[in-house]
């Protein structure tokens, strides 16, 4: 009687039902090195061979990818573009402390923090309802054209402030979703041991929940370092306005891939450093669940 | 004499479910008092109304002759007169054995540092877990983690310790040596209410046992009595069944 797929694939053992992710031995490492190279090399190949020998690459190299308008725009976007780390900066070490605090609140209970608990939900659900963009030119335009005593005019210091009024929301979600992956009895023994709520979510909850979500709080990193660009439509020189007013002078977009480039340099390591972040997270939860 | 402790009529139901129904019960000052009884018939819940953890429906629950459930008194007062030990530890991960200890009687008590550290290895020393000291919970093995908890508990220098099936969770080689801990907790004159599914200890280590069944305290008596002569006919069932099980 013939075996059942079924029956072989169980005599062929688990092993051999879908590739191992690390190589047990040096000639099997190095052969998944020469395959992972080989297949990369030809598609990238193949990817690079269509565009270029396109009819309008040429054109197209001109506008976007003159080494010439290149090095001409660069200083400016560079220049500009420090401005924006300042911005993601300033911005970050804001939304970390205020989006922590809201998170604070909202995990509060009893009926005495209802109040602040609504305010707090309200807000939440009022930022994250509206474009981010749509709150920059409304704070960056509006706040100033009231012309208050005392109150900053800067669209720079109004965008940034839309900013962190935008990502807090945001980021308040995120360390919820860790508040609340903790586990209900560590509040209880907390409690127990005659802590307030307050100082059982300050010692006990929100240290551990900081760190389940630390993996998703460095994703919002990632996220606002490119978001800061938006502030250009107030007309603040960053590096994305001075790549714009580049182009505007000469016609060309170069100006634009040399500000792409700059924010590449900055977003892909923290996005690769999230990664080895998580995974070693991973590992040692692993490790101690053993 | 006022009892230690004095639980009148407490009622509470979670939902449309009633956990406890009308139970009563003193427990003298120095008392080690066990509840027994199937899983879900109140005994956690009880432990945890005692500590305020859990509101009450309706009764009242005297310390000292005060009614500690009245609107009017400070839930957080009252958690630092009595310890509470759960069945799963709940150590808090993030913090050094030594933190976990220290945290109460520092953020509660306003104890200076170094003086709470003192205190906690005087404790730890006292329970055979000084090297532990700067050792994160996940290390320990369940025994010790489970003697951490009950040394964390002490630590606010409570007048009544409330222990919720500390057993539970350990593997079978480690129960003896929490049960140790208990029971010298005991001879040092601890006032205490166990609920526990260790028959044998009950026996050895209660004062008096409670069978509660249902969310009532069915049966109330001596360990002798209780175990060797129950009256009820569901303590009769219950306890059967444990000796069939080769648990007494």
């Amino acid at each position: 009687m013939n075996p059942t797929p079924i029956e072989k694939v169980e005599r062929r053992g688990p092993q051999a039902l879908w590739p191992r992710r690390s190589p047990h031995t040096r000639e099997e490492g190095a052969r998944g090195a020469l395959i992972a190279a080989t297949s990369t090399v030809i598609v990238l190949g193949l990817i690079l061979f269509v565009v270029l020998n396109s009819a309008a690459w040429p054109k197209v190299q001109r506008q976007f990818f003159s080494w010439f308008h290149f090095k001409e725009s660069f200083p400016k976007v560079a220049s500009g573009f420090w401005l924006d780390i300042q911005m993601f900066l300033v911005a970050e070490v804001l939304i970390l402390a205020i989006a922590l605090v809201v998170a604070m609140i909202r995990a509060l209970r009893g009926p005495a923090f209802l109040p602040l608990r609504i305010i707090v939900v309200t807000y939440i659900d009022l930022i994250r309802g509206i474009p981010i963009l749509l709150l920059i030119l409304l704070m960056g335009f509006g706040i100033p054209s009231l012309q208050l005593p005392g109150v900053p005019r800067s669209p720079l210091f109004w965008g940034v402030a839309a900013l962190v009024i935008s990502y807090s929301a945001y980021t308040a979600e995120v360390y919820r979703a860790g508040i609340e992956s903790v586990h209900e009895s560590q509040r209880m023994s907390a409690r127990s041991i005659g802590l307030t709520q307050g100082q059982a979510l300050r010692h006990v909850i929100v240290p551990q929940a900081v760190r389940n979500v630390i993996p998703a709080l460095l994703n919002g990193f990632v996220s606002l370092q490119k978001d800061v660009a938006l502030v250009f439509v107030l007309g603040v020189r960053e590096g994305l306005r001075e790549a714009d007013i580049y182009n505007a002078r000469t016609f060309n977009y170069t100006s634009y891939i040399a500000a792409a480039v700059l924010f590449l340099l900055v977003s892909v390591p923290v996005a690769r450093f999230t990664d080895w972040y998580t995974e070693r997270d991973r590992r040692r939860k692993q490790a101690m669940s053993s | 004499m006022t009892a230690k402790l004095s639980i009148q009529s407490v009622r509470k139901s979670f939902d449309d479910k009633t956990v406890l129904r009308d139970v009563d019960l003193e427990v003298a000052a120095h008392e080690v008092v066990c509840l027994i009884g199937s899983s879900g018939s109140g005994k956690s819940t009880l432990l945890k109304c005692i500590n305020l953890l859990v509101p009450i429906d309706a009764g009242g629950i005297l310390l000292d002759g005060e009614d500690i459930t009245a609107a009017d008194v400070n839930p957080n007062l009252v958690r630092q007169t009595m310890g509470i030990v759960f069945q799963a530890f709940n150590l808090f991960p993030h913090m050094r054995v030594i933190d976990n200890i220290t945290l109460g009687p520092r953020k509660v008590h306003g104890v200076p540092r170094d003086e709470a550290e003192e205190r906690a290895r005087d404790l730890l020393s006292q329970f055979d877990l000084l090297d532990k000291a700067e050792a994160y919970p996940g290390l320990l093995s369940g025994g010790q983690q489970q003697r951490v908890a009950i040394v964390r508990a002490l630590a606010v220098e409570p007048e009544l310790m409330l222990l919720d099936e500390v057993t539970s969770a350990l593997d079978p080689e480690l129960v003896a040596e929490v049960l140790n801990v208990i029971k010298d907790l005991k001879g040092g004159g601890m006032t205490m209410v166990i609920a526990t599914h260790e028959m044998g200890f009950a026996r050895d280590v209660a004062d008096t046992v409670c069978f509660l069944d249902d969310g009532v305290i069915l049966e109330r008596a001596a360990p002798k009595d209780l175990f060797g002569n129950p009256r009820q006919p569901r303590t009769q069932q219950f306890l059967q069944r444990i000796i069939d099980a080769g648990r007494l």
